[in-house]
């Protein structure tokens, strides 16, 4: 089998920061994303490039995955689903809700691949009931680049596949996954908002409401002193029919018309600052009207995917997301420490999420632990550099971890501090013979 | 018309997936030929578990010379045919191996227009059909850059004329699309403008709309229209002095 054509083009992670020239392969037959390996350079597969980052592309080859996404068994009794790597959350969410079946966890966008919710192992709002997404993976066919293929589950391969699910694809090239839909009864979420003044509301807020299915706060992390944590807190539970309108009760799965705005240009750098950010969160807490009422499933999970290209806000230099989680015990005190520092400084992130998160995962490098995980971007300069160095100090102290499909900064003694099990990581790459075979930009920055 | 089957031949390449996902949407079952049809089983799960047609795969060359025995071969001929075969190989090594050069002109001339000229003549004595052709706007004037290619999509591009023109009284329709750029394997590596590069899904949508609507030669972006006109337009004896 000949290597896949390839190229040299610019890549960047959703947040555009890092750059980097990088060759790329994108082909079209899993045998070749299953051999490609250019001599003696190492391999990273890239999806959907909806990590923020350096995750998805590397200094050897980078292995776009697009092209290689197939579904390839569905079981309408159980709701197994069998897809290639490469296969778009957006497609499966478009064919499979119609039929009364939805992701078992989904991520903010539904533009990731399923591969990438893999090596991410994303989580979503419903977190603190369902785990995150490799909780609900069955299966997974990877190559490990030297043309061996091998299925990975709780069974089989274990340690592979814990060392693989978070793993961020530096254990080889994924190739197909088969995990579980869950089914609904309409393409509709119940949704309830409520306001929390202040930091200890919010958390008293979701603690008290540990019950329902989804939960996220926007936080708006520019207020400051008694408002500091102000929130709004969004749950949410799949509509049943009957909590449809009675005109849509017939057809509970239509969906609306795609709508979608797309920003066409980079913004200048100066148009997100303190002032116009601090507006827009003041805005966006008093438009989220408490109460109850049914939206759709767009609105409800995905409401950046409605602005195409969004990212490009922040300019041509790009941003950085920063999201960490922290211990439930150190929570309170750390995230107060954390929300202090950032209103302190007054850099511009808006849409800040706070959310409450469950047991940790089995994934060796997985994310998510049981605690509160707060999300803030920020544009990529100095200053924020500065900044999040100051809160990785908080966030270590306080014995909490960053999460890797965002970061594009921290460094190797961060990663450390937060991730205990990457000995055991390290150990199933060499057991396998995939390190140095695989690796990223992020695996290079951060000593894995 | 509104296609209940289509036919694709050269289904492995990105426009030809395009295209059966495209057809396959609006309900139609589909038929994928390609070389090696036996490795096309995921492809036909794919378009089974999306849109809940029939498909199925069959073996394919377009340059076999074995047009009739294919389309005897199939279980029932199709309302639409599109073929999506081509290879745009490379001007330099057209030009100095004549072999290289041979394979180029057969896989976007000769070998497509024998299958197409097999099953118009079927559709033609039944009276209703559609045929589409993807040439190129490569055929709409030769460059040095690619004429070898260019000019077998020109004889592809003119022999679909005349196939429209004598199927016309028999109710067969006959689409002629010229893509102009497409983000493709085959064109992996170049460096193309993004507002003259089509995604495969769009040149799926134009032909599907060219064949409803019933078209007969398409740009798949417009712009193309424009380019080309003014490309053909300029005189020859300064078009050869150009480094195009």
């Amino acid at each position: 089998m000949p290597e896949p054509d390839r190229t040299r083009v610019p890549l960047t992670g959703w947040g555009r920061y890092p750059r980097r020239d990088c060759d790329v392969a994108a082909p079209t037959d899993p045998a070749a994303a299953a051999v490609a390996r250019a001599p003696a350079r190492p391999l990273i597969a890239r999806g959907n490039g909806r990590s923020y980052g350096d995750a998805s592309f590397g200094p050897g080859l980078t292995v776009d995955m697009r092209r290689l996404g197939r579904l390839i068994a569905f079981d309408e009794a159980t709701g197994e689903l069998t897809c290639e790597a490469g296969a778009l959350l957006s497609e499966i969410v478009a064919v499979f809700t119609p039929r009364g079946w939805f992701p078992p966890v989904t991520p903010g966008t539904k533009f990731v691949t399923v591969g990438g919710m893999v090596a991410s192992d994303v989580h979503g709002k419903n977190h603190h009931g369902a785990g995150s997404f490799c909780d609900h993976v069955l299966s997974v066919r990877l190559a490990l680049g030297d043309g061996t293929i091998l299925t990975c589950s709780q069974a089989e391969n274990a340690d592979l596949f814990a060392a693989t699910c978070g793993g961020m694809g530096l254990t080889g090239t994924l190739l197909t996954v088969t995990f579980r839909l869950i089914p609904v009864r309409s393409s509709k979420i119940r949704q309830e908002t409520v306001r929390a003044p202040d930091l200890a509301a919010a958390i008293d807020i979701f603690e008290a409401g540990a019950a329902h299915t989804y939960s996220v706060a926007w936080i708006d992390c520019l207020a400051s002193g008694a408002n500091l944590g102000r929130s709004v807190i969004i749950f949410g539970e799949h509509a049943e029919p009957q909590d449809l309108d009675p005109a849509e009760r017939a057809t509970p799965f239509a969906r609306p018309a795609p709508r979608g705005k797309r920003v066409p240009v980079d913004f200048p750098t100066v148009a997100l600052n303190r002032l116009s950010v601090s507006l827009f969160n003041q805005v966006y807490y008093r438009l989220q009207k408490p109460g109850r009422k049914v939206v759709d499933i767009d609105p409800y999970f995905y409401p950046l995917d409605a602005i195409q290209d969004w990212n490009r806000i922040y300019g041509r230099h790009g941003f950085v997301q920063y999201q960490c989680v922290l211990p439930l015990e150190t929570s309170r005190d750390g995230l107060t420490a954390l929300l202090t520092e950032i209103a302190r400084v007054g850099q511009a992130s808006f849409l800040a999420v706070l959310k409450r998160l469950g047991r940790e995962s089995f994934g060796y490098l997985s994310f998510p632990r049981e605690g509160y995980t707060l999300a803030l971007d920020f544009p990529a300069n100095a200053e924020t550099f500065a900044l999040l160095d100051r809160l990785d100090r908080i966030v270590a102290e306080a014995g909490g971890r960053l999460y890797l499909a965002k970061d594009a900064r921290m460094r190797a003694p961060m990663l450390r501090a937060g991730y205990p099990r990457l000995e055991q990581f390290h150990a199933v790459r060499r057991r396998y013979g995939l390190d140095g075979r695989f690796r990223s930009a992020l695996s290079d920055r951060l000593e894995i | 018309m509104t296609p209940k089957s289509v036919l694709i031949l050269g289904a492995r390449s990105d426009i030809g997936r395009a295209v059966a996902r495209r057809f396959a949407e609006s309900g139609a079952s589909v038929t994928l030929a390609a070389r090696r049809a036996e490795a096309l089983a995921d492809d036909l799960a794919d378009l089974r578990i999306r849109y809940k047609v029939a498909a199925e795969a069959v073996e394919f060359d377009a340059t076999d010379g074995g047009a009739e025995r294919f389309f005897d071969g199939l279980s029932a001929l199709p309302d639409v045919v599109v073929m999506v075969v081509g290879l745009l190989g490379d001007q330099a090594q057209s030009e100095a191996d004549l072999d290289a050069a041979n394979a180029v002109m057969a896989a976007n001339y000769t070998g497509p227009a024998c299958y197409l000229l097999a099953a118009a003549r079927r559709m033609g004595t039944r009276g209703s059909g559609c045929i589409v052709g993807i040439s190129s706007v490569a055929g709409d004037r030769g460059r040095q850059s690619n004429f070898v290619y260019g000019s077998a999509k020109a004889g592809f591009t003119a022999f679909l004329a005349g196939l429209r023109n004598r199927l016309f009284k028999k109710g067969v329709t006959v689409v002629t699309v010229k893509p102009g750029f497409v983000a493709t394997a085959m064109t992996a590596g170049m460096k193309l403008p993004p507002a003259l590069t089509a995604q495969p899904s769009e040149v799926g949508n134009a032909i599907f709309t060219a064949v409803t609507k019933g078209r007969d030669v398409i740009y798949v972006r417009p712009i193309w229209r424009l380019i080309m006109t003014v490309i053909r337009s300029v005189p020859e004896p300064v078009f050869k002095r150009l480094s195009m």
